[in-house]
């Protein structure tokens, strides 16, 4: 039972991701028992909102969680990754921004501005889709013209301004709902989440892209066309890359091109690989990606918790984040299964002989 | 070797088995998929240490009780080994390919590297220049160049797995006169092949392992040749003799076929050709390897790009562009390829059966899990798939039974014709026997089959037709008595035929 349990965990891809979110929060219970409780305080507009540190990392995480979603699906099918999705987010931010300004803010029209933001999102991820897909350029390469052109186009379209928008409807999205204590990007994901989880069940994406991914010689002998399905994995991470910028957008209550989701595109990468999928490419592991997402927000929160200096939280990120890369490697999971089963061997041994004597 | 033993995790892969080389003998190591042979062969080489045991080896006339703990350390003992599947570096030069990683990390001198390498290829006869890339050669002086570099080593153990599976028969001849030759020299071979007349033409000494046990070792002149495949599967023989009896129906005029093409091409067969089968023919195309009977099977199934041509099934003028629209008409295609091509490496012999029948059913119509696995689950039963269960990623079967996995892939999705492109390349004899069978089977039961096969005797048995290819062009076709290999050779030699 406990064998079975314990193999069915290894074999798992979830296992690291959970293994490493399930050691960050025994860490910061050892460290400080009150790190994840929960208060209730009034926000400035009077209602009352969940708050503490758990919820700042669920809503911290949101924009990175969404994009990883798209993310896993691109490396899953085209064995490498889309560098320029922070970029790409400045510009369907830019492109909210500026059909807000344009008009009166109502629920239509920022509805409107969000569909604009999408489609924008979507043809420029299509490019880098038919760069990928079509010419069968390397996804990092393809991907890093508009990684480095990116924010330059987002800052042609508000006209090299970085307009801020203020208007309650848009501080609802990226704030709390009047009457709702949890925070609205963190109900975003949710939804997200369950999107995507019925777009797995009710259609055959994930096996497509996992059989792209693995081995394109044989979707094409059956019956799958390699291209559309690399080019449907850009599409889906447009509009999750949309989300994630207009989310943005909507929590700092202005658009600046050059910072938006500055350097969230490492990440989102990382929180892929985080998660259990290979980034090069194959099998994948949607949830493992979301929950990187959140283990990457943790270390964050939990470094300056520990009132460490902004500049330096990047330095004590990379050690942590190259030991759970380290702990997924495949070297290290070999190595842990050989431990326990010299560990398990043993007590069958000691049962075995208790059984004869 | 003596008493090796190893297991894997479940498995006991050796059970006490020994094994003698002789200086400057051919040993063929037979046995069907999972009998042992590559274990075996790993653990001589150092690739998975052994559980208990001994291997010794001769140090200038002494014997000598050796520990191979890396294939590093097998290559410096004189232990060589070359796979069936080439593991050079395609696009470094030949020389390269025969001085990298030979534990020499001193500075390269590449005229006295060059000279060398030109000197062994001489000295072996090999059609190679030392400064060619190796990707331009062919695969049989790739692997020449593989025993090359083994033999520039002074090895006194040459291990061949499977060295001939990918090669034509005058391809096959060179290598083997390549092998006379450096067992005058004194070199010992381990030959690994599932091609039993290959192994009497060359083998000086057999030893067959079953079931990771060894059954015998014997002088190759004393052991019949139904005597080796009964004593590989354990059992008699009727099975094959079985096979001989059975002939699937000739084809009748007045119903339309099945498939037929009228000047069909594809950029990769180029020469248009026609094509026809009749419901429940079996038919083959053979010819040399390279011939372009793969090819011409691809252009059937619209796997590489049409060019042209016409299609009519059963009558009915239908149009098929890519590999989806030749499934919609209930054709399935088994290629040459498996592991480029066929299988799935990662996922598992769930999905790996479903795929084709789920692409079929469309992509906003998914399987259920249960569906899913009640398919695999009938398909797992009935070709009798060895596997650990429905969930194990499908690289971890042998290659018998990946090839049946792909087999039931295509039978799931019911073909009214299914293309089988070498379906008995690199499987064990009882495999082979199995699906040869099922084949008739499927014919009886009224699915036309097309099958190729690099034995000829595999497809004299089971074919009712067999066109003959040559250069990339079909030369001519043979029916009923015409078929003995004496005919296919002429015709693809491009002489008259005589009859039988």
């Amino acid at each position: 039972m406990m064998r079975n349990f314990f193999r069915k965990l290894t074999g798992s891809q979830l296992i690291i991701p959970l293994f490493s979110l399930l050691l960050l929060i025994v860490f910061n219970l050892i460290r400080d028992v009150s790190f994840f409780s929960i208060s209730i305080v009034t926000n400035n507009q009077g209602y009352p909102v969940l708050s503490g540190n758990l919820i700042s990392i669920l809503n911290g995480a949101s924009a990175v969680a969404i994009m990883s979603i798209g993310m896993t699906l691109i490396t899953s099918c085209c064995k490498g990754q889309d560098i320029s999705v922070a970029a790409v987010a400045a510009i369907a931010g830019s492109v909210f921004v500026s059909v807000l300004r344009s008009r009166e803010i109502t629920i239509p029209v920022i509805i409107l501005a969000f569909l604009y933001a999408c489609l924008v999102s979507v043809l420029f991820s299509l490019f880098n889709g038919v760069l990928v897909a079509v010419f069968k350029i390397q996804p990092m390469i393809a991907t890093l013209i508009l990684f480095s052109a990116g924010r330059s186009i987002a800052y042609w379209i508000n006209g090299g301004a970085t307009p801020t928008i203020s208007n309650p409807l848009l501080a609802a999205i990226g704030g709390f709902i009047p009457g709702i204590p949890i925070p609205t990007p963190i109900i975003i994901m949710v939804i997200f989440l369950i999107l995507i989880i019925l777009v797995l069940k009710f259609t055959t994406l994930g096996l497509y892209t996992q059989v792209v991914g693995i081995n394109e010689g044989t979707a094409h002998l059956n019956g799958i066309n390699p291209v559309l399905v690399k080019l449907l994995a850009f599409v889906i991470s447009g509009i999750c890359v949309a989300t994630a910028g207009c989310i943005t957008v909507c929590r700092i209550g202005l658009i600046n091109h050059e910072t938006l989701l500055l350097d969230a595109e490492m990440d989102v990468i990382l929180a892929v690989a985080i998660g259990g999928t290979a980034l090069s490419g194959g099998r994948f592991n949607l949830y493992g990606s979301v929950i990187g997402a959140y283990i990457i927000q943790a270390l964050t929160v939990t470094l300056y918790a520990m009132k460490v200096p902004s500049a330096a939280v990047k330095a004590y990120k990379a050690v942590v984040i190259i030991i759970i890369v380290v702990m997924s490697s495949p070297v290290v999971k070999e190595f842990i299964v050989k431990l326990y089963k010299r560990i398990f061997k043993k007590e069958t041994d000691i049962k075995a002989a208790a059984n004869t004597a | 070797m003596k008493n090796i033993c190893k297991s894997f995790p479940g498995v006991r892969a050796l059970k006490n088995v020994d094994f003698t080389l002789r200086k400057g003998e051919i040993h063929a190591l037979m046995g069907e998929n999972g009998a042992g042979k590559s274990t075996l062969i790993k653990v001589l080489t150092g690739v998975h240490p052994k559980d208990s045991g001994q291997i010794f080896l001769d140090m200038g006339g002494s014997l000598k009780e050796i520990n191979v703990r890396s294939p590093q350390e097998a290559q410096n003992l004189g232990i060589s080994t070359v796979y069936q599947e080439i593991t050079l570096c395609p696009n470094l030069t030949v020389a390269e390919n025969m001085f990298i990683g030979r534990g020499n990390y001193r500075l390269v001198n590449w005229r006295t590297m060059k000279k060398r390498a030109a000197d062994i290829l001489e000295k072996l006869n090999i059609p190679a220049r030392a400064a060619q890339q190796l990707g331009t050669c062919s695969i049989a002086v790739q692997q020449m160049v593989a025993i090359a570099r083994a033999v520039d080593m002074e090895c006194k153990v040459l291990i061949l797995d499977e060295p001939t599976s990918s090669l034509d028969e005058q391809e096959v001849e060179k290598l083997f006169s390549l092998m006379q030759d450096l067992k005058s020299r004194g070199v010992g071979i381990i030959f690994i092949t599932h091609f039993l007349d290959q192994v009497y033409q060359v083998s000086d000494r057999i030893t067959v392992l079953r079931n990771g046990e060894l059954v015998g070792e014997y002088e190759a002149k004393e052991l019949p040749k139904v005597q080796l495949i009964s004593k590989m599967m354990g059992k008699d023989l009727e099975d094959v003799s079985a096979i001989k009896k059975q002939k699937p129906p000739e084809e009748k005029n007045d119903v339309p076929p099945v498939y037929e093409a009228v000047g069909l091409s594809s950029i990769n067969f180029p020469n248009a050709f026609d094509f026809r089968i009749s419901k429940g023919e079996v038919n083959g195309f053979t010819g040399l390897l390279g011939s372009g009977r793969s090819e011409s099977v691809r252009a059937i199934f619209a796997a590489d790009k049409i060019t042209g041509g016409r299609i009519r099934i059963n009558g009915k003028e239908v149009k098929i562009r890519k590999p989806k629209d030749a499934m919609k008409q209930g054709i399935g295609y088994l290629p040459e390829d498996r592991k480029r091509d066929g299988i799935v490496e990662d996922l598992s012999v769930r999905e790996n059966i479903i795929l084709a029948l789920q692409v079929m059913k469309g992509f906003f119509k998914p399987f259920s899990r249960a569906e899913a696995e009640a398919f695999a689950d009938k398909y797992i039963k009935l070709l009798g798939i060895k596997t650990a269960s429905m969930d194990t990623p499908i690289k971890q079967l042998s290659g018998g039974n990946q090839q049946k996995a792909i087999v039931a892939r295509w039978l799931l999705t019911n073909p009214q014709y299914l293309i089988l492109d070498e379906p008995t390349r690199g499987i064990d004899v009882g495999t082979k026997v199995e699906i040869q069978k099922l084949i008739l089977k499927l014919a009886e039961e009224g699915v036309s089959v097309t099958f190729i096969s690099s034995e000829i005797e595999e497809m004299l048995r089971t074919c009712s037709r067999l066109i003959v290819m040559r250069d990339r062009k079909m030369v001519g076709e043979l029916k009923g008595d015409e078929m003995t290999q004496d005919n296919i050779m002429h015709m693809i030699a491009g002489e008259a035929v005589h009859d039988a």
